[in-house]
């Protein structure tokens, strides 16, 4: 199956009422210029998708304003904008590359790391897990699962080790085995614990003193279902952790997921990945236009 | 918990008591405010809807407006109907007469709910209860582990069987649990999605199997507008008895509940707010509402207290106290107790009017492990007589704390006042027969 056909059968059951009831929205309006009805209902829908008071009041305005063409293409092309006006990333490709995978807890950081890793893999390169959640109990031994399945060797250390000690071997064991991703699975933390973040940041330093640059990307896993909260969890990461994009999980239930277009709206921060289900090959890339589309898509 | 949308509420209701007369139009303002707070608050936008539509109704009657407080009117009816949409309250679990009582644990990927198996099986033991633990999560990897190491860790018993079906190791843990007299058994289940067929039917065939009393859905407490989607499904499939609210500790406004709530027709029974196994407890809405209103949670705090301080110790420092005054010592063991009761922002959230005052990350628990560290570096002299600490002692004790003299003395001008203070209170009090079980120490 394509990408964006696995994409859109992952947001087919997210998307069936919300687009109905748009299309409901655009009937009665027609084109030309939408009634304050059509609008307050269509930032209901967005509310509804949690996208956010904030963000949906901006692009209903934005559509409010100009009235050409039809009206979902014009909801499409807005939010297709707000996530295409994140900044890519930089090519450049060190090696080892660390790549730190961190979030709240039970957003899916651990399948997340399997599911990278095995990708990596099936693209030649060769990756190698670093277990660095050593404080959730049999953690080192959910990853171990996954990075067996995906073939892809794993740094471990025993339970309440120190994860920037994890992450420095598992670093240096890469250089030595020729290994040119690093995959650090961290523990989930909630923002708001000074302490934890305190120790992802440790957990920075001491990957930048194992290899120049490290961590070269950070990604935030975002559970699809979460609220307005997931702004406040990618802001803090951000500040802290130095997040440089999203991996969007759990796509396959009727969430939308629609934090993620405030988060790109208001902090910057793009979407790199989506997870769509609980099998290895269930990660794709991100792409805004299959994203919305699939969103809208008016067979279904 | 729930400090977000507290403190946006009481910034509404402040702006409300201020003004001399109510007209339709600030209570539409007010009404405009309180719905935003809700709507970022991820309340469901329905539940907004019909929430501000009943307290409009309610807030615009001539008899409201009329009356001499109208302002703490309003204030009244968004309180009676926050109330409302959280239902009647129905905290802990049910009082099946079955033994073993069976608890079920359900919920998505993620939502917390074998930390959450492990938690209620401690706070269970703690009410003198005797729980075994079940993991039927055949799934996840090393999600059976986990949770063998959780309850290992706790001092609880798992069911161990060398099943991979899951139904099967359901019902073998229910008959290991009857033999061996546990009267509790708590079935962990692995996450599924409401929409994965597969899984829901295999979730209702273990309901089937074991025939639970108490059936709990776990759900996040960041969950956005899907959570009534969700535990809606589980409800219609599983019938759901009560929710547990997992993740509190974060800065989630934790609206999903109120949508579960009153969507969905599920009290919220448990609330989890910390990752400490402790970290557990019933739930109680109207203590919440009070909260959320910052008319703080009185009731709550002293439970905490009486949690974290022995009854016996409280009672023989109580009569040292009384005869011997306050020492330095007892000062310390107070503020170790009040460590134990959490968190210390979680702590001072419950005292009224102090709720939303306190700036998140500002409440810094570390005065009191200074505190604690400076009692810790003097001798047992000056501990009994600290009117023996002259400027070379306060220097010596300063380095050895790694404080400073400044600290120091600080800590030694509070303990004085505390003295004098305890004296007065104490003297009162024993003329009235009651007896003070403790004082908080006052903070810079």
């Amino acid at each position: 199956m394509s990408i964006v056909g696995r994409l859109r059968d992952g947001l087919r059951r997210t998307a069936r009422r919300w687009t109905s009831r748009l299309e409901r929205l655009s009937g009665t309006s027609g084109s030309g210029d939408p009634s304050a009805e059509t609008l307050e209902a269509l930032e209901e829908l967005l509310i509804e998708a949690d996208v956010g008071v904030l963000t949906a009041g901006r692009i209903v305005a934005r559509v409010g304003e100009d009235g050409a063409g039809d009206l979902r293409d014009r909801v499409k092309t807005e939010i297709r904008g707000v996530l295409a006006g994140v900044a890519a990333l930089p090519v450049e490709v060190p090696s080892p590359r660390v790549v730190l995978v961190v979030g709240v807890n039970g957003t899916g950081k651990t399948t997340t790391v399997g599911k990278l890793a095995h990708r990596c893999r099936l693209d030649g390169r060769t990756p190698l897990i670093c277990a660095a959640d050593t404080f959730r109990a049999a953690a080192v031994e959910q990853i171990a699962v996954w990075a067996e399945r995906a073939s892809v060797d794993i740094v471990r250390a025993a339970d309440g080790a120190d994860p920037a000690a994890v992450v420095f071997d598992a670093i240096s064991a890469a250089r030595a085995r020729g290994r040119d991703v690093v995959f650090v699975d961290t523990a989930g933390r909630l923002h708001t614990r000074a302490d934890l973040m305190g120790e992802l940041g440790k957990i920075r330093r001491v990957a930048g003193r194992a290899a120049a640059g490290a961590p070269h990307e950070v990604l935030l896993v975002v559970d699809a279902s979460v609220g307005q909260n997931g702004i406040s969890q990618a802001r803090r990461f951000l500040e802290t952790a130095g997040v440089t994009g999203i991996v969007l999980t759990k796509l396959d239930g009727t969430a939308k997921g629609g934090v993620a277009v405030a988060i790109a709206g208001e902090l910057g921060v793009p979407i790199r990945y989506v997870g769509v289900g609980e099998g290895i090959d269930d990660l794709l890339p991100f792409s805004a236009g299959d994203y919305v589309d699939a969103l809208f898509e008016k067979a279904w | 918990m729930f400090q977000a949308l507290g403190s946006r509420l009481q910034d509404v209701f402040g702006s409300l008591r201020r003004e001399v007369r109510l007209t339709p139009e600030t209570v539409e303002r007010t009404l405009r405010e309180i719905r935003l707070a809700l709507l970022e608050a991820d309340v469901n936008f329905k539940v907004v809807k019909a929430f501000i539509d009943r307290v409009r109704d309610r807030a615009t009657e001539r008899a409201v407006l009329d009356s001499l407080t109208p302002s703490q009117q309003v204030v009244a009816i968004v309180r009676d109907e926050l109330l409302q949409l959280f239902g009647e309250s129905r905290a802990g679990l049910s009082a099946a007469a079955d033994r073993p009582q069976v608890v079920l644990l359900v919920g998505l990927q993620g939502s917390g709910k074998t930390t959450t198996t492990a938690k209620l099986g401690r706070w269970l033991s703690g009410q003198g209860r005797h729980p075994l633990l079940v993991s039927t999560d055949v799934r996840r990897p090393a999600a059976i582990e986990q949770l063998a190491v959780l309850a290992r860790d706790a001092g609880l018993r798992i069911h161990e069987g060398d099943s991979g079906d899951p139904v099967r190791r359901a019902a073998a843990a229910v008959s290991e649990a009857r033999q061996l007299g546990f009267d509790v058994l708590l079935v962990d289940t692995a996450g599924r999605l409401h929409l994965d067929e597969e899984m829901m039917r295999e979730i209702v065939a273990i309901r089937d199997a074991v025939k639970p009393s108490d059936l709990l859905f776990v759900a996040d407490a960041m969950t956005g507008q899907d959570a009534v989607r969700s535990a809606g499904e589980f409800n219609h499939r599983l019938g759901v008895t009560g929710v547990v609210l997992t993740k509190l500790d974060g800065d989630a406004r934790g609206g999903a509940a109120l949508s579960v709530v009153s969507v969905v027709g599920v009290p919220v029974t448990f609330a989890a707010t910390g990752e400490r196994m402790e970290d557990l407890e019933p739930f109680r809405p109207d203590r919440l509402v009070s909260r959320l209103l910052g008319m703080g949670d009185v009731l709550s705090l002293v439970e905490r207290a009486e949690q974290a301080i022995a009854q016996d110790d409280a009672a023989s420092m109580a009569t040292r106290i009384r005869s011997n005054g306050l020492t330095l010592d007892d000062l310390k063991q107070q503020m170790r107790a009040v460590g134990r009761m959490g968190p210390l922002n979680q702590v001072l959230g419950m005292i009224p009017g102090l709720g939303s005052r306190i700036p998140e990350g500002e409440v810094d628990a570390s005065v009191m492990t200074r505190m604690v560290a400076i009692i810790d570096s003097m001798t047992a002299q000056e501990r009994r007589t600290p009117a023996v600490m002259n400027g070379s002692r306060r220097r010596r004790v300063a380095r050895g704390s790694g404080t400073t003299v400044q600290d120091v003395n600080r800590l030694l001008r509070q303990f004085a006042e505390m003295r004098k203070m305890l004296k007065t209170v104490g003297g009162r009090s024993r003329r009235k027969g009651k007896r003070r079980r403790m004082a908080l120490p006052t903070m810079q």
